[in-house]
């Protein structure tokens, strides 16, 4: 870390473009314009822990997935799983088990899809410096017309699924304290079932896209703002990779075990958060390892490395695939977020195949009642990474504390890492180079942040650079 | 003495038996006229002026109004629609209604209004006021944000369910409905079953623990408009 601040040179890249939402970038530089402190920052804040206090607990799982409009489905199932927890229901009818696993299914479907196809794809098809004005969605859709009608479908699918267990595309309301409001018509079965191979034959088609653009480039990902981290998840008893419940697990960059199976109301035991000034987010840690080295990784790339197999035969072979490169280590390659990102949509399509030949979800029995408890956490694992939702409720049923753990929130300090690295290796002199912008964007990029999710901010503003020298005078000056 | 009265509706003939108000007679045949604080079998109250009409030249609740011989009244005219929709804004921005998460969205008379007139936000900017919730009962709460004092559950409690546990305290601005007791709804005999519960066309006076049961595309206002019953009703009659 620098030592003083005033000292150094100050560039500033905001925001940040196609990531969900919006944040900066500041590198400070030392006198020989060596990068000596780097950092994302996410300057909005929504508040929703505080807002939703004082109201009932069966409103929360409909109003905190209003965090978001791209998972909301993450929010309002790890609501809800709370909330069976406040109800006292640990164990949810088949139906309604199902029928949530279907619509997460179907959300990191369509989720993984928008950011492969959207916000991904034209960083690999083009390469990294490529003309802003072609390496967008809309240049793939010029030059891959293909790809881009995939990635659309691809992600309609994934919320035809949602529509059809949760009401609606967006901010439905299915998943309730107990259990689920419907369960999946025989005709609704047969709608989704009609795509399906076509959603699997192009979800391959990704898979490739993402494991030959890896295999291809592995010796210069390897470096490109990697470094070497501990990764977290939910797996399921038997490690199996599971997104929807399961126990905590943590591995080092190494593969060692640093806790496993952890029951997730003892996560508190186990993870702390740091805050610091200088932005809204705070910065979980693995406390047995401390603030500085205790910092982890969430996500596809974390779930496919902490996971010991998946349960579906196309997403374990592309596992295996994926882990034989680094010898079945952990891989630590930023880069390969993307590649995993694609496992995991290949899983979510052969689960989603799996449970719509389910009878359980044509099933009538949705809803069960326990014991009110007075408080209760619950982890699933969003698209983003390990999603953590904690809530206590008054003998009144209002909502008198909540804390939200979300992914982007964890991937915090790796975000930083990886903007670090890569500005070091990019950074020319003191000018503001497209390059430098471009890689420090794809860097954070493939952690598919959202920072709405994570201080819970929306907008969008045009791209500002700014470089300053350690007087405060303004150097340099870019608009994208 | 003929115990029918003829009067008109937008320029239609209706009879009508003597002593009925517009809004019955209109309902009677066919034609709705919007309301909130109107509810079957309960006294009116003619305090929400959502079914204003102009009789014989006058803005006048149709739901306390009766009908007179050759009266001419407008429902469905530019001048109505615009006084109607104007309250309903000033409803929404009175209270704090947040459709998006509210559990009675789909159910909710005031956001069925605002979705049949087509107001997609109201003119008039947000009072945001700060209103309490009392969620003492273990069975039934009430939240303040939303009630807009249609006094619905006041009647229905005391008329049909005999009860004295609700009714409306302090003037103006600060008007609200009250439990009939020191700490609020858990000293009262109300009960999730009574039918006051049901009377609440917001989201306001609400059993607890069910909220969001009815999935989407199985709530009352999720296919037709509010009202639509009505009109049905008259076109299946004159089939």
């Amino acid at each position: 870390m620098a030592q003083s601040i005033e000292k150094l040179n100050r560039i500033a890249i905001e925001p940040v473009t196609r990531v969900e939402g919006h944040g900066k970038v500041t590198l400070l530089l030392d006198d020989r314009n060596h990068v000596r402190q780097a950092r994302f920052h996410i300057v909005e804040f929504r508040g929703f822990e505080r807002f939703i206090q004082g109201r009932p607990y069966w409103e929360v799982p409909v109003i905190v997935q209003r965090l978001c409009g791209i998972c909301p489905v993450s929010h309002h199932l790890a609501a809800a799983k709370a909330m069976d927890g406040i109800v006292g229901v640990d164990q949810l009818t088949p139906t309604a088990e199902k029928m949530r696993r279907l619509m997460h299914y179907g959300q990191i479907l369509q989720s993984h899809a928008l950011h492969f196809f959207h916000l991904c794809s034209p960083d690999i098809l083009f390469g990294f410096d490529a003309d802003p004005q072609i390496r967008n969605v809309i240049g793939v859709a010029a030059k891959h017309k293909d790809l881009a009608v995939q990635g659309v479908m691809l992600r309609k699918y994934g919320q035809e699924v949602i529509k059809r267990t949760a009401g609606k595309k967006i901010h439905g309301t299915g998943a309730i304290p107990g259990g689920i409001n419907k369960n999946l018509s025989i005709t609704e079965r047969d709608e989704l079932l009609k795509d399906l191979a076509q959603m699997k034959e192009w979800g391959l088609g990704a898979l490739k896209l993402a494991k030959d653009y890896t295999v291809e480039h592995l010796d210069w990902l390897a470096d490109f703002g990697s470094f070497p981290s501990n990764h977290l998840s939910i797996v399921r008893e038997d490690g199996a990779m599971d997104l929807y419940h399961g126990r905590l697990r943590a591995i080092d960059a190494e593969g060692n075990k640093i806790f496993d199976q952890v029951a997730v109301p003892r996560y508190i035991d186990y993870i702390a958060e740091e805050v610091r000034p200088w932005s809204y987010m705070k910065f979980p840690f693995i406390k047995s390892l401390g603030a500085e080295k205790g910092w982890y990784r969430v996500g596809p790339l974390a779930r496919v490395n902490t996971a010991d197999f998946i349960d579906t035969p196309l997403a374990e072979e592309a596992r295996r695939e994926f882990m034989a490169v680094t010898d079945g280590k952990p891989n630590n390659i930023t880069m390969a977020y993307h590649w995993a990102r694609m496992i995991e949509l290949v899983h979510c399509i052969e689960k989603i195949d799996e449970l719509l030949h389910d009878g359980d979800l044509q099933g009538e029995d949705l809803v069960l009642k326990g014991e009110r408890r007075p408080e209760a956490v619950a982890i699933v694992e969003a698209p983003r990474g390990t999603l953590f939702h904690h809530y206590k409720v008054d003998e009144n049923d209002q909502v008198v504390m909540a804390n939200l753990i979300v992914s982007t929130t964890s991937n915090n300090e790796p975000m930083n890492q990886a903007v670090r690295k890569v500005a070091d290796q990019y950074l020319d002199g003191h000018q503001i180079t497209e390059g430098l912008l471009n890689h420090i964007e794809v860097a954070i990029r493939a952690y598919d942040p959202c920072l709405s999710c994570a201080t819970h901010a929306l907008g969008r503003m045009p791209l500002l650079v700014q470089l300053f020298d350690s007087r405060g005078n303004l150097l340099d000056r870019k608009t994208r | 003495m003929s115990n029918t009265i003829t009067f008109s509706i937008d320029g239609k003939e209706i009879e009508c038996k003597a002593g009925r108000t517009i809004l019955d007679a209109a309902e009677e045949n066919g034609i709705y006229i919007p309301r909130l604080c109107h509810r079957k079998g309960v006294s009116p109250h003619g305090s929400c002026r959502v079914c204003t009409v102009i009789a014989n030249g006058k803005p006048m609740a149709a739901c306390t109004t009766p009908v007179t011989p050759g009266m001419v009244v407008e429902n469905d005219a530019e001048e109505v629609t615009a006084m109607r929709k104007a309250i309903i804004e000033m409803l929404f921005v009175e209270g704090n209604h947040f459709c998006m998460f509210c559990e009675k969205s789909g159910n909710c008379e005031l956001q069925a209004l605002a979705y049949r007139f087509g107001i997609a936000a109201p003119r008039y900017p947000y009072l945001f006021p700060h209103r309490e919730i009392d969620f003492g009962h273990p069975d039934v709460f009430i939240d303040h944000n939303r009630c807009i004092l249609c006094a619905r559950c006041i009647r229905t409690s005391r008329e049909i369910d005999g009860k004295e546990v609700l009714g409306f305290v302090e003037r103006g601005p600060r008007k609200k409905v009250a439990a009939n007791a020191e700490h609020g709804l858990r000293e009262t005999e109300i009960a999730v079953g009574d039918e006051a519960m049901a009377a609440c066309p917001v989201g306001a006076l609400m059993p607890k623990h069910v909220g969001y049961q009815v999935p989407i595309g199985k709530r009352e206002f999720d296919h037709e408009p509010i009202g639509s019953d009505i009109e049905k009703e008259a076109k299946a009659s004159t089939k």
